[in-house]
């Protein structure tokens, strides 16, 4: 990795492992993963289900069951703290407070006998020590802030009063509520119909022009996070596979990986093509740490050496990073190889 | 009232007319009926032989609920429902039953749909069980078959839905619906709950089964790229209504009803360059409930250009071009 000026960087993960220990043996999660996430930016993490994304996230900030789970290396520094290592009291001051989260599921993720009132101040009663009037006119502020009507009025409602799309902006202010410098959002549009997912998107925009915090946005859509992210971060079988700027990702994607889902995507605009591209077979079990590249069994461009050492992440360009033994673009071997 | 139907080259296999599908909504000890949704509220459209029909819509718009009543799951509260010119909607229980296996589904979620306490085997067979009377070795024959024919290992028959993974086990569900050589398969968001290098793989599969097997589909989806791709013609739902149906490239570049322009435009892209130069109508609001259906159009209080009169009258469908057709009063 390119040395950082560390002033730049909110969150500096490194080399994080997370393993589960299954009756079927372990698990490898997540196999070494490092990023930074530098101030006011944007960073998309995609990848399908079960590559590792929302392990990742979930073991920076210690909100994994463990057991079974278990974070076997790694370090994550944010605010001069390494999360990884750092206590129960410190991990709930920072939890909700400095870092806001956005879960997939509004329904699941908020407690249905609670207002959403009450839900909305409990981070500020908690993280700063402000009256109850105090919080509510907050919370008031909030609510408004991500485009609800009356918000005032609506502080009393419980949680099923409010639509699927409504929900989740109430997570959103929930997230927003102790000014946050890192904001980790997991699929958070997901479970949203198109038309919600783009007022939310929007909402997203607004709010980030407003308080300028940093966010790392997950999930499975790579076309959402491409009018989003500032960097794109891809997962694959728990390793990072290609990191780049977004333009770059998209444009010039530099692993068969990313370059493969892309196409696998239908088209909106020109002809219609005659057959889907789709990438044979499925994803590795994870029981076994791979010692070859963990797509290779998939992978059109796959050759001996991938059989044999899994690549690892390195700059082949400016701001673009990769990890395959194969160079798509030159059609020969990477020197590394 | 005019038809949304595409001019018939062909006797079409399905033609529905002014269906509509009403739930009670009962409430307190007596079970009182204190109102009525209305989930599908109106819908005329026809499928021709091997056409392939994409429905889009977001979620509460009625689609699923259209799906089951087209397949007689559940008794229309009005309206016709022909099937190679039968009525299914008047159809008495037996004869239904003769026709079902001309009529099978695939159903959304491959985790769901299959009994986890069936081998894969018995899973696929228990049509054939049903309606069928085949020997042993035509069964166990028909079932590897049909493994065959989705791409699974005929060896899997005695083995059970979790160990396979969700794309396999959807290719599970197409077989099972493929056991009695059906003419008319409703596809119910068949590929929303997998991966997207799964998707492309169960979609290539649908179309293959297609083409060699000379079915019909009614493809539902929300995802408007890949109804793009394997629709030739689009039907648009809102709030129990087809507020647009038309050809499909005609559809996604001349399209005239505000919700279709606006679910459109909401479809990201996967290009960041040209998404940012794209004019985006964000659509404000939610789906108003279907127990409580504005007056008039149905869309009007989203709608970004909506006008007096839109309150007053439900806009008649009008064939905008061949076979395209909207209902919209600012069509002229």
């Amino acid at each position: 990795m390119l040395p950082n000026l560390t002033s730049n960087v909110v969150l500096s993960v490194n080399n994080v492992i997370t393993r589960f220990q299954t009756s079927e043996g372990t698990i490898h999660a997540v196999n070494g993963v490092s990023f930074d996430v530098r101030k006011g930016e944007l960073l998309g993490v995609v990848g399908e289900s079960g590559c590792g994304k929302t392990v990742t996230m979930m073991s920076l900030v210690k909100l994994l069951p463990m057991p079974p789970g278990e974070i076997v290396e790694g370090s994550a520094f944010f605010e001069g703290h390494d999360l990884i290592q750092a206590n129960v009291s410190t991990l709930q001051k920072i939890r909700g407070g400095s870092i806001g989260f956005i879960f997939q599921d509004p329904m699941t993720s908020l407690n249905p006998v609670l207002t959403v009132g009450y839900q909305l101040t409990e981070a500020l009663r908690l993280h700063k020590s402000v009256s109850k009037t105090m919080a509510r006119k907050r919370a008031a502020e909030l609510l408004d802030l991500v485009g609800i009507p009356m918000a005032k009025e609506r502080l009393n409602d419980y949680p099923h009063q409010f639509s699927g799309g409504m929900r989740q902006r109430v997570m959103i202010a929930i997230a927003l509520s102790c000014d946050p410098k890192l904001l980790i959002a997991d699929e958070p549009t997901t479970a949203l119909d198109v038309t919600i997912q783009a007022q939310i998107l929007d909402l997203i925009k607004t709010v980030r022009q407003e308080l300028g915090m940093a966010i790392i946005w997950v999930t499975h859509d790579l076309s959402v996070v491409a009018n989003l992210a500032d960097r794109v971060m891809v997962m694959y079988s728990g390793f990072v596979v290609e990191r780049a700027d977004v333009q770059k990702l998209y444009s010039a994607p530099k692993h068969p990986y990313t370059s493969a889902l892309l196409r696998s995507l239908p088209e909106m605009k020109g002809e219609r093509a005659r057959r889907l591209e789709s990438i044979e077979g499925q994803p590795p079990d994870q029981l076994q740490f791979p010692n070859s590249c963990p797509f290779a069994p998939r992978c059109a461009y796959a050759f001996e050496p991938c059989n044999t050492k899994n690549p690892l992440l390195e700059f082949v360009s400016e701001g673009h990073e990769v990890a395959c033994w194969w160079d798509m673009e030159k059609n020969v071997p990477r020197k590394t190889a | 009232m005019s038809m949304m139907n595409i001019s018939l080259s062909a006797d079409p296999l399905l033609t529905i007319k002014n269906v509509k599908q009403y739930f009670p909504v009962t409430a307190g000890f007596l079970r009182r009926q204190i109102g009525t949704v209305k989930a599908v509220n109106g819908v005329d459209f026809n499928i021709l032989p091997q056409e392939n029909l994409g429905l889009v819509g977001e979620s509460g718009c009625g689609k699923t609920t259209l799906a089951r009543t087209i397949l007689r799951l559940y008794k229309p509260t009005e309206g016709e429902i022909l099937f190679k010119n039968v009525d299914l909607a008047t159809l008495n229980s037996s004869a239904l039953r003769a026709l079902r296996p001309k009529m099978q589904m695939i159903f959304q979620d491959p985790q769901d749909s299959l009994n986890p306490r069936m081998t894969v085997g018995s899973i696929i067979a228990e049509p054939i069980d049903e309606h069928r009377n085949l020997g042993r070795e035509e069964r166990s024959d028909r079932v590897e078959e049909l493994l065959e024919a989705v791409g699974l290992d005929p060896r899997y028959t005695n083995r059970y839905p979790h160990e396979f993974s969700g794309g396999q086990r959807q290719r599970i569900g197409i077989a099972r619906a493929l056991s009695l050589n059906p003419e008319f398969i409703i596809c119910d968001e068949p590929i929303a709950a997998l991966d997207v290098s799964i998707q492309a793989q169960v979609v290539n599969l649908l179309e293959d089964l297609q083409e060699k097997l000379g079915l019909t589909y009614l493809f539902i989806s929300h995802d408007l790229r890949m109804i793009r791709h394997i629709s030739k013609r689009v039907a648009v739902m809102y709030l129990g209504k087809i507020v647009e149906i038309g050809p499909a490239r005609e559809l996604y570049t001349r399209a005239q009803h505000p919700y279709t322009k606006a679910l459109l435009s909401a479809v990201p892209l996967h290009d960041p360059g040209h998404e940012a130069k794209r004019e985006r109508a964000v659509l404000s609001g939610d789906v108003p409930s279907p127990a409580n259906p504005p007056t008039g159009c149905p869309f009007r209080m989203r709608c970004p250009v909506v006008e007096t009169r839109c309150a007053i009258s439900m806009p008649e469908p009008r064939e905008v071009s061949p076979n395209h057709w909207a209902s919209c009063h600012l069509i002229e």
